[in-house]
């Protein structure tokens, strides 16, 4: 095949996409259309499949189906991705918290877990982590036995260390995982109040009442309504002044919140819950 | 709007016509390709017809205050594309950095996190291939000097897709890299020096 050569066009990727939620039940009608298109893509030629053949794998293989999910989703992320966010959350939001008998975080749209751990460090750091409990979410399971693990590539250390540094906490980030070989573990105390779940953001309702909501970096690849839907549903699962945490390229700012959202950091996209 | 191409005396017609029916203008390099982009949106006039995609790899440590700053001398409106916006006239966009761009069939934004592409997050072929994929062979598309062969898949499909094709002459490129990879694949480019491709997108004007 060349490389010029279109694997799906928009509408075969409509009918794809009714077909998947037609034979997994799963929707993904609400996700923008040119991410899907390269993902989808990708997937045709790192599998050398022609759409007929995917779809007569995707209706035969349940096995493939997983696969499939977990490559048309982007699971790309980081240990404190973004460490001017995390500087925010240590002076905006942790002074606040404090004042929170419990401490509950949903991280919705978790992928491997480095998000989390992030935020349980955050919590360790600040005294908090013995009152805390953070739920990890995400609808690929396969990614969740990764987080669960909380087992990462050595070599991917030396970039969120450096991230680390960046968000003004002292001491480094080697105090919270331990190298072996080529692989670096979470320390068991970090992962001890964690729980890592199958949850659909599509699909699923709100399951506990939280202080921190933190999803980062998936919204981006939903359409605006599907994303209203989303921040409702974060709305509903938040305890009053509860905080939501978006990604650098996410905001509230083309919905009307008024009366149940202010901004706590504008650049970092912080908000807390006021209604 | 319809657009229409000053009469240039040494091109083909056909390509002149083809770019009058243009949508959208698309720009794309890295390593010694910066000044000759910033000029370029510089002189463009206020009125130029076509939306500006601008994709410069860069890295995402260094905040750059360089949109604000090309803002204020273009008689264009220059920002970072952002999420779910849509692409419109008067307006030059530049694919933030540490996202790659794309573009939905509603003319909207979309940023994505995906892996990077010959290392580069923005990278010029995932943008290239997906606004050619909303506007086919209404395209106008340049590569200019960098040091990696990102953009050339992007141009070719671009190309296969009968959108217009230029490629900075290498003998005018920085970094010749990008352009020479490009002019691999793509036979039927347009090779241009730069005083040709500012004149070829200056010849670009309303009706
Ligand atoms: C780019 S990752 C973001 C990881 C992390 N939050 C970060 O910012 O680094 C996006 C994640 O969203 C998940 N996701 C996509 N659709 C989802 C849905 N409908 N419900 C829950 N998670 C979803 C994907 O599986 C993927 O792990």
């Amino acid at each position: 095949m060349s490389l010029v050569e279109e694997r799906i066009s928009y509408d075969e990727l409509e009918e794809l996409i009714s077909w998947i939620n037609h034979i997994h039940g799963f929707d993904f009608s609400g996700y923008s259309r040119a991410s899907l298109k390269r993902r989808v893509t990708r997937i045709m030629d790192l599998h050398h499949l022609d759409l007929v053949d995917l779809k007569g794998i995707l209706v035969n293989d349940y096995v493939f189906f997983e696969e499939f999910l977990v490559q048309v989703t982007v699971n790309v992320t980081e240990m404190f991705r973004d460490p001017s966010f995390f500087r925010s959350v240590k002076e905006k939001v942790m002074p606040y918290l404090s004042s929170f008998p419990r401490v509950k975080v949903w991280n919705a749209g978790c992928s491997t877990g480095e998000e989390l751990y992030s935020f349980a460090i955050l919590l360790k750091l600040e005294g908090l982590l013995d009152r805390s409990f953070l739920y990890g979410t995400d609808i690929n399971p396969r990614v969740l036995e990764k987080a669960k693990a909380g087992v990462y590539p050595l070599s991917n250390m030396k970039q969120y260390s450096e991230n680390y540094l960046h968000t003004g906490y002292s001491g480094s980030l080697a105090d919270f995982y331990v190298a072996q070989y080529d692989a670096a573990t979470i320390n068991n105390e970090l992962k001890k109040n964690t729980l890592f779940s199958v949850h659909n953001l599509v699909s699923d309702r709100a399951f506990n009442e939280f202080q921190i909501v933190s999803c980062r970096n998936v919204l981006i690849y939903f359409n605006t309504d599907l994303q209203k839907r989303v921040i409702q549903l974060f709305y509903d699962s938040l305890c009053p002044f509860g905080f939501l945490c978006l990604g650098a390229k996410e905001s509230l700012r083309a919905f009307d919140v008024t009366g149940k959202f202010r901004s706590v950091d504008k650049y970092e996209n912080l908000y807390q819950k006021i209604g | 709007m319809k657009t229409c191409i000053k009469k240039l005396a040494n091109w083909d017609n056909t390509i002149l016509e083809k770019a009058a029916k243009a949508r959208v203008l698309l720009l794309g390099g890295s390593a010694g390709s910066s000044r000759l982009i910033f000029d370029l949106i510089e002189q463009l006039p206020g009125d130029f017809p076509l939306p500006v995609i601008v994709i410069i790899h860069r890295s995402r440590k260094f905040k750059s205050e360089i949109e604000k700053l090309l803002d204020s001398k273009s008689a264009l409106s220059v920002s970072l594309a952002e999420d779910k916006t849509k692409l419109r006239q008067g307006n030059v966009y530049f694919a933030p950095p540490d996202y790659h761009l794309l573009l939905e069939p509603d003319e909207t934004f979309t940023l994505d996190y995906s892996e990077p592409v010959f290392f580069s997050r923005p990278s010029i072929d995932s943008t290239f291939v997906s606004v050619s994929d909303v506007y086919q062979d209404r395209v106008v598309a340049v590569l200019l000097s960098g040091a990696n062969a990102d953009g050339a898949e992007g141009l070719s499909y671009i190309q296969a897709r009968n959108g217009i094709v230029i490629i900075q002459d290498p003998a005018d490129a920085e970094v010749r890299t990008m352009p020479e990879s490009a002019i691999s694949l793509c036979k039927d480019a347009l090779i241009l020096t730069d005083e040709s491709i500012f004149a070829f997108i200056k010849s670009i004007t309303k009706e």
